[in-house]
């Protein structure tokens, strides 16, 4: 891999970062500001993988229970974002419909909003009849929806760089081309050695490796199953601009918004081809033939459009479908957060937030708890997901 | 063609998926429909060869499985994915070998006024006249470099038009420093001259040197005059249509997909695919004939496709007439070197874009300014085309950077004070061209490896 900066490194940083996705990016950003001196360092290019290549969904609609107050602090973020990091992202609050097959899809909706309801979160719950209202370009057999207006949608490609430079004005030292080879505790120290040959050493030290962030929590004794996880996205040619907010299927088999451009972005199907080891994906065609057709059932119109692309990237699915945020089980100073199985574009931006309240201050107020590693890592006392969450295998979204 | 005919020949049957409503591809294309033209009136000098294809593919027809108005849109592995226009479905063949015969398109330059209505590429130009025999406009001004731009001039002037001017870009010192060259195929010498002269004598200016070049006009009532300097001279012709055309570019987007590598080329200022024994890519199995592996023009296409049939041949343990194979091999060296010539003589003139304002559009699919593609170099800072194109779009529309690429590329390696080797080139997704939704839906069977956990 190309190594795009030879400057030297400092002797030594209050942190370095594994990992140049939009959790990585944030946390250098806002321990930057803090005053901090920080390192992080990307095999690629900042948002390259997962943070890069999703969907672009900015839900908190849906989300398990335990991310729902990661969720609600992220959300508070992306309305800052021209403050926070000169740019918004092309982020645009236009609600969120997670629309419902079945009754049974329905009482799931309804389920979740009582869930939501107690977080102080907004939810429209709406009839088959009423949505075809709303939306005139609706399939007809649906059951209904759940509708949050405060929700919405951005430009993946634009976050995770556009945080990285913000990192960067504030202090950050960005290391773009540049791979870790191995980190270890070295007395108060954490000791990096880079896949060029330089070490670099740190006090603190933050794990957002993505779909690799087992391999570093694994040299620190916390063995997690992380698997990857390739969602196969698609995008229309530029059509009138109809659909105005993000839609998603209960189950998680489709997704699609429109951007004011006129492009239809959408994913669902199955999985894109990946090749871990070589880290290669493919989209996959009869995934995007299913994603296609799923597409053209709750969207009719749709069948007149064609597809100008598809894509793919990696991203990190945990065995219970819901990241790993907060301090390592193991290890003084170090904290992840990596494995957002499928659904961290709208997390990213909190991710610096609570991680800099936990390095900074030793605690923060946005319950994490439920996210520590401590659940795959303590006495098998894996965390079952049988709580409210719906779609949990929406990939990419 | 030539391809298919090898297999034919060693008994095999293969499927043949063309783009075109018809066989004969661009040079050779033959009207959708007869209207009456003669071959002469068609493919002028060329209307033999054209004869002779078209003959040995009608001949070839009942032992192939022949697919017009077919695009392959995706290879993957011994997978081809194919929408078939003319049932508007799509599918999937499998194939253990596959011969890629993509061809190549105009390149143009993003130059002042090129997306005025009126303006057209070149190639789009000559099959506007060749497949549906009508003219781009009366009154036309031809612009761009090399053999091209006077074969489509001449066939212009011939068919009615009042042709302006031809616009060259390559100084005339130029072209005769490096015509020495065409020494190893003086039948293509002779053609050149030949194309010339015949517009002298209808009394077609050819302006050489050409820079300063601007398409001038309003947007709503599109061209009106094509200005440019030349013999240290400004001009300015009065015009209703141009066309613009500086060489083409190989179609490799397959080749890229089946996995063969890419390599830049300093000689045709492109990326082509990486070529062994002539014809095969840097993967098992898969064959790369005529301009889509690099440009070396129609004569040499013919013979690419037989050497990519022989090649096929011998990977399935026929055995193949060596002697025929040496005279091929040797006529494709010859070839290549007056190609070189020929791209010496007529460079791409890349530094035309020098002087690129932030206003003009580079990707017209998506609309996108060269001040766009400038501004997130800065921030958030791309490094190479892919990044420039996450961040600007350019090279995201329908046509998926295949016109635009070499130009955004150009931008980021003047931007960067870098070469093609650190910008790259903008990676190939799938689909290569637009495929429809519904025939996409239609077309899904259940994969057993496809999971969604």
């Amino acid at each position: 891999m190309m190594d795009l900066d030879r400057t030297p490194l400092q002797s030594g940083y209050d942190v370095a970062v594994i990992g140049g996705g939009t959790a990585g990016c944030s946390t250098a950003l806002f321990l930057a500001r803090a005053g901090l001196s920080v390192v992080l360092f990307e095999r690629h290019q900042c948002g390259s993988q997962a943070s890069g290549v999703n969907y672009g969904g900015v839900r908190q609609h849906g989300r398990h229970r335990a991310e729902i107050p990661l969720s609600i602090r992220a959300r508070t973020i992306w309305d800052e974002l021209p403050d926070l990091i000169g740019h918004d992202c092309e982020f645009d609050a236009s609600g969120h419909v997670k629309l419902a097959r079945t009754q049974d899809d329905m009482g799931e909706l309804e389920a979740w909003a009582r869930v939501a309801r107690d977080f102080g979160l907004e939810v429209d719950l709406v009839t088959g009849n009423q949505l075809r209202d709303r939306f005139d370009y609706l399939g007809s057999s649906l059951a209904g929806a759940s509708i949050m207006p405060q929700d919405g949608q951005a430009n993946p490609r634009l976050v995770a760089p556009h945080f990285a430079r913000a990192a960067e004005r504030a202090g950050a030292d960005v290391r773009e081309g540049v791979d870790v080879a191995a980190a270890e505790r070295e007395g108060t120290n954490f000791r990096i050695e880079l896949g060029d040959g330089r070490t670099a050493f740190a006090d603190v030290l933050v794990n957002t490796a993505g779909a690799w962030g087992y391999e570093v929590a694994a040299s620190f004794g916390e063995s997690v199953a992380e698997a990857p996880l390739s969602p196969n996205m698609l995008v229309t040619e530029p059509l009138p601009y109809r659909v105005k907010c993000s839609f998603g299927m209960c189950g998680g088999d489709i997704y699609a918004r429109q951007i004011p451009r006129g492009n239809v972005i959408f994913g669902g199907g199955t999985r894109a081809i990946t090749d871990f080891e070589k880290n290669r994906t493919r989209p996959r065609t009869s995934s995007s033939q299913l994603a296609t057709r799923n597409l053209i059932h709750a969207m009719p119109f749709l069948a007149e459009a064609r597809i100008i692309r598809s894509w793919s990237g990696i991203d990190g699915l945990m065995p219970d479908k819901i990241p790993v945020v907060g301090p390592s089980s193991t290890t003084a100073g170090l904290f992840h957060a990596f494995g957002f199985s499928g659904h961290g574009f709208q997390l990213g931006p909190a991710i610096g937030a609570v991680l800099g309240d936990l390095i900074l201050d030793g605690r923060t107020d946005t319950s994490i708890e439920e996210l520590s590693i401590t659940r795959f890592t303590q006495d098998g006392a894996g965390v079952r997901t049988t709580s409210n969450q719906l779609n949990p295998s929406e990939q990419g979204e | 063609m030539r391809a298919a005919e090898t297999l034919v020949k060693a008994g095999l049957r293969p499927v043949v998926l063309d783009e075109g409503f018809k066989a004969g591809g661009q040079i050779y294309r033959q009207p959708p429909v007869p209207d009456g033209r003669e071959p002469e009136d068609l493919y002028g000098s060329e209307a033999e060869k054209a004869c002779a294809l078209h003959e040995t593919f009608e001949r070839i027809r009942p032992n192939i499985d022949y697919r017009p108005r077919t695009l392959v849109w995706n290879v993957i592995g011994d997978s081809v994915d194919y929408y078939d226009e003319s049932a508007d479905v799509a599918g999937r063949l499998q194939a253990s070998h596959l011969i890629l015969a993509t061809g190549a398109t105009d390149r143009t330059l993003p130059l002042p006024g090129w997306t005025l209505p009126g303006v057209y590429s070149l190639g789009g130009a000559q099959i506007s006249l060749k497949a549906h025999h009508s003219l781009i406009g009366q009154e036309v001004v031809f612009v761009g470099t090399g053999p091209l731009l006077y074969l489509v001039s001449l066939q212009y002037a011939k068919a009615g038009a009042d042709v302006k001017a031809v616009v060259e870009t390559a100084s005339w010192s130029n072209q005769l420093r490096h015509a020495s060259g065409l020494a190893h195929l003086p039948s293509a010498a002779v053609r050149g001259v030949g194309f010339m002269l015949s517009l002298r004598r209808m009394g077609v200016p050819i302006y050489r040197g050409a820079h300063a070049i601007r398409f001038e006009g309003e947007s709503d009532c599109g061209l009106t005059a094509v200005s440019f300097e030349s013999g240290g001279r400004s001009h300015r012709l009065s015009c209703i249509a141009a066309a613009m055309g500086f060489g083409v570019r190989s179609e490799w987007q397959l080749a890229e997909l089946a996995g063969a590598q890419l390599s830049w080329s300093d000689i045709q200022q492109q990326w082509v695919p990486d070529l062994t024994d002539h014809v095969r890519a840097s993967v098992d199995g898969l064959y790369l004939a005529g301009d889509g592996a690099g440009v070396c023009g129609a004569d040499a296409a013919e013979v690419r496709g037989e050497l990519a049939g022989f090649a096929l041949l011998q990977d399935l343990g026929h055995s193949v007439d060596a002697s025929r194979r040496q005279v091929l091999e040797k006529s494709l060296k010859k070839q290549w070197r007056a190609r070189a010539a020929l791209d010496r003589m007529y460079p791409v003139p890349m530094h035309l874009l020098d002087e690129l304002a932030d206003d003009t559009l580079v990707c017209r699919c998506e609309a996108i300014a060269a001040g766009e593609i400038r501004h997130v170099l800065v921030r958030p800072g791309a490094e190479d085309v892919n990044r420039a194109k996450a961040f600007s779009r350019a090279g995201m529309g329908r046509c998926q950077g295949r016109m635009c690429a070499l130009n955004v590329q150009a931008i980021v390696e003047r931007a960067k004070e870098q070469g093609p080797q650190a910008i790259g080139w903008q990676r190939t997704q799938p689909p290569i061209k637009p495929v429809p939704m519904a025939a996409m839906a239609d077309a899904y069977v259940p994969d057993p490896e496809g999971t969604r956990e």
